[in-house]
């Protein structure tokens, strides 16, 4: 599963970090890092994070 | 034959019910009645950047519309129609178009209006809800126009603060003595009001609109304000008159179990808005959380509800969602979890509350001696996001107490 996130949107809410910790995270310096190919097993917290996200930054491509 | 499941409110909290549900029952047949014509937009940026964007020419209005999973003719959307009654013995949803909707299940998601004030007189006085209200708003906000903003509750502080931004002079009456004051208690509150008024708001407390008058506001002061534009932000109320004489507590919203089924008919549930449900993290009492993340957290929970029992089964007992709400002042970003507004004291955990808005600032709300909630004021959100998880913890752990 291929994501994306729309950073001239994101306004780091961070509730992605929460709804899929091992999918986004906050790298030392406070942005947002993220794996942009993750496994299918993840879909529903990924599905979360979209849902979460208050700017609606998130992008999941099939 | 698979059920029929009716949703009345095509917000968020209908949009994400209409997912949920097809995710827990595919062959479910979902219809989604909303009473605005548009599709599901996110409304938190109306009183924000697509407010700048209106007023700026520059509307960018697919911004908010809500990204969502529902593949083409997987519901029913009826867009531009309002549920004006029901008959929950006969399980039948009338609509004002005079449709009438026969239901297995039935989602309430009809969410709020505002709260209008009393006091009679012809100006143009607005409201902020919805992209409507948005647009009308947005045609008066000239710069250099004065305008008055009744109620420093979110909406009108966040308003407030995009007025001053796009040029506007802008005067704010609040009959509490601080801003946001039941949310942020009386101390973030106070802070928060030296800070409006540091950004050139005229925040005005402990004054309560006792009439209107030539293009003018009477204050209990005695005092008139005059105003080219006069916006009325004092608060919501559920729309639930469409489900009087259902049986239903409709005292305050849609009063609900954990598993948001409403009280009186096990064929409706409530989300979002209107729905008044028990909390585990805090304590037995229902209540109605008028917050963004709400309405997907409740949408889940009602579709896992109406799936167990479609299977016969029982639905889960218990509902823990943490609570969390953001705003954005005047550049300040404001970001809570839990439930600040049921503290009774504040510690401050980083930052001074006296520099607001000059460095981050983090606090921590407690009950009886508790941490109920935290709100980060400026913070940064890794920052953040550890404290959520420590609140979150205890929280359970004072719970399973």
């Amino acid at each position: 599963m291929k994501l994306h996130v729309d950073m001239s949107i994101c306004l780091l809410h961070g509730q992605c970090v929460i709804a899929a910790p091992q999918v986004f995270s906050f790298n030392a310096d406070g942005g947002l890092v993220w794996l942009a190919d993750c496994d299918e097993s993840l879909r529903a917290d990924v599905e979360a994070a979209a849902d979460a996200c208050p700017e609606q930054a998130i992008v999941i491509d099939g | 034959m698979p059920p029929r499941v009716l949703i009345i409110g095509a917000s968020l909290a209908g949009l994400r019910s209409a997912e949920a549900v097809l995710a827990a029952l595919p062959d479910a047949q979902v219809t989604l009645v909303g009473d605005e014509v548009h599709l599901p937009y996110n409304r938190p940026p109306l009183s924000k950047e697509a407010l700048v964007g209106l007023v700026s020419g520059k509307p960018e209005l697919d911004k908010i519309a809500l990204r969502h999973r529902l593949a083409d003719g997987a519901v029913t959307w009826r867009l531009g129609c309002r549920a004006v009654s029901i008959d929950a013995g006969q399980r039948v949803v009338q609509l004002n178009d005079g449709t009438a909707l026969p239901y297995d299940w039935l989602i309430a998601a009809t969410g709020l209006r505002p709260r209008r004030l009393a006091q009679p007189g012809a100006e143009a006085r607005h409201v902020l809800r919805s992209l409507d209200d948005a647009r009308r708003l947005a045609a008066a906000m000239r710069p250099g126009a004065r305008m008055l903003v009744v109620g420093a509750g979110f909406i009108g502080c966040e308003l407030a603060a995009t007025a001053v931004k796009l040029g506007l002079s802008v005067t704010v009456i609040e009959p509490q003595a601080q801003p946001m004051l039941a949310a942020l208690g009386p101390r973030v509150a106070e802070a928060m009001s030296g800070f409006h008024r540091a950004q050139g708001v005229d925040l005005r407390c402990g004054l309560s609109v006792t009439g209107f008058a030539d293009g003018a506001l009477l204050l209990s002061d005695g005092s008139r304000i005059g105003a080219e534009v006069i916006v009325e932000a004092t608060g919501s109320l559920p729309n639930v008159d469409w489900l009087q004489g259902s049986g239903l507590d409709l005292s305050n919203g849609v009063l609900c179990d954990a598993g948001l089924t409403a009280q009186g008919s096990d064929r409706i549930l409530a989300v979002g808005d209107v729905a008044r449900f028990p909390n585990a993290l805090f304590d037995a009492v229902p209540r109605r959380v008028e917050h963004w993340s709400i309405p997907g957290l409740t949408a889940r929970r009602a579709a896992e509800t109406i799936a167990a029992r479609v299977a016969g089964a029982e639905p889960p007992a218990r509902f823990a969602p943490l609570p969390s709400f953001w705003s954005d002042q005047h550049g300040l970003r404001l970001q809570s979890f839990g439930a600040p507004g049921l503290g009774d004291d504040i510690r401050v955990l980083e930052g001074d509350l006296a520099t607001l808005g000059q460095t981050p600032c983090l606090i921590e709300y407690r009950r009886a001696g508790r941490p109920v909630g935290i709100l980060g004021l400026g913070a940064a959100p890794a920052a953040l996001a550890q404290q959520r998880a420590r609140l979150e913890q205890t929280l359970n752990e004072t719970v399973a107490a």
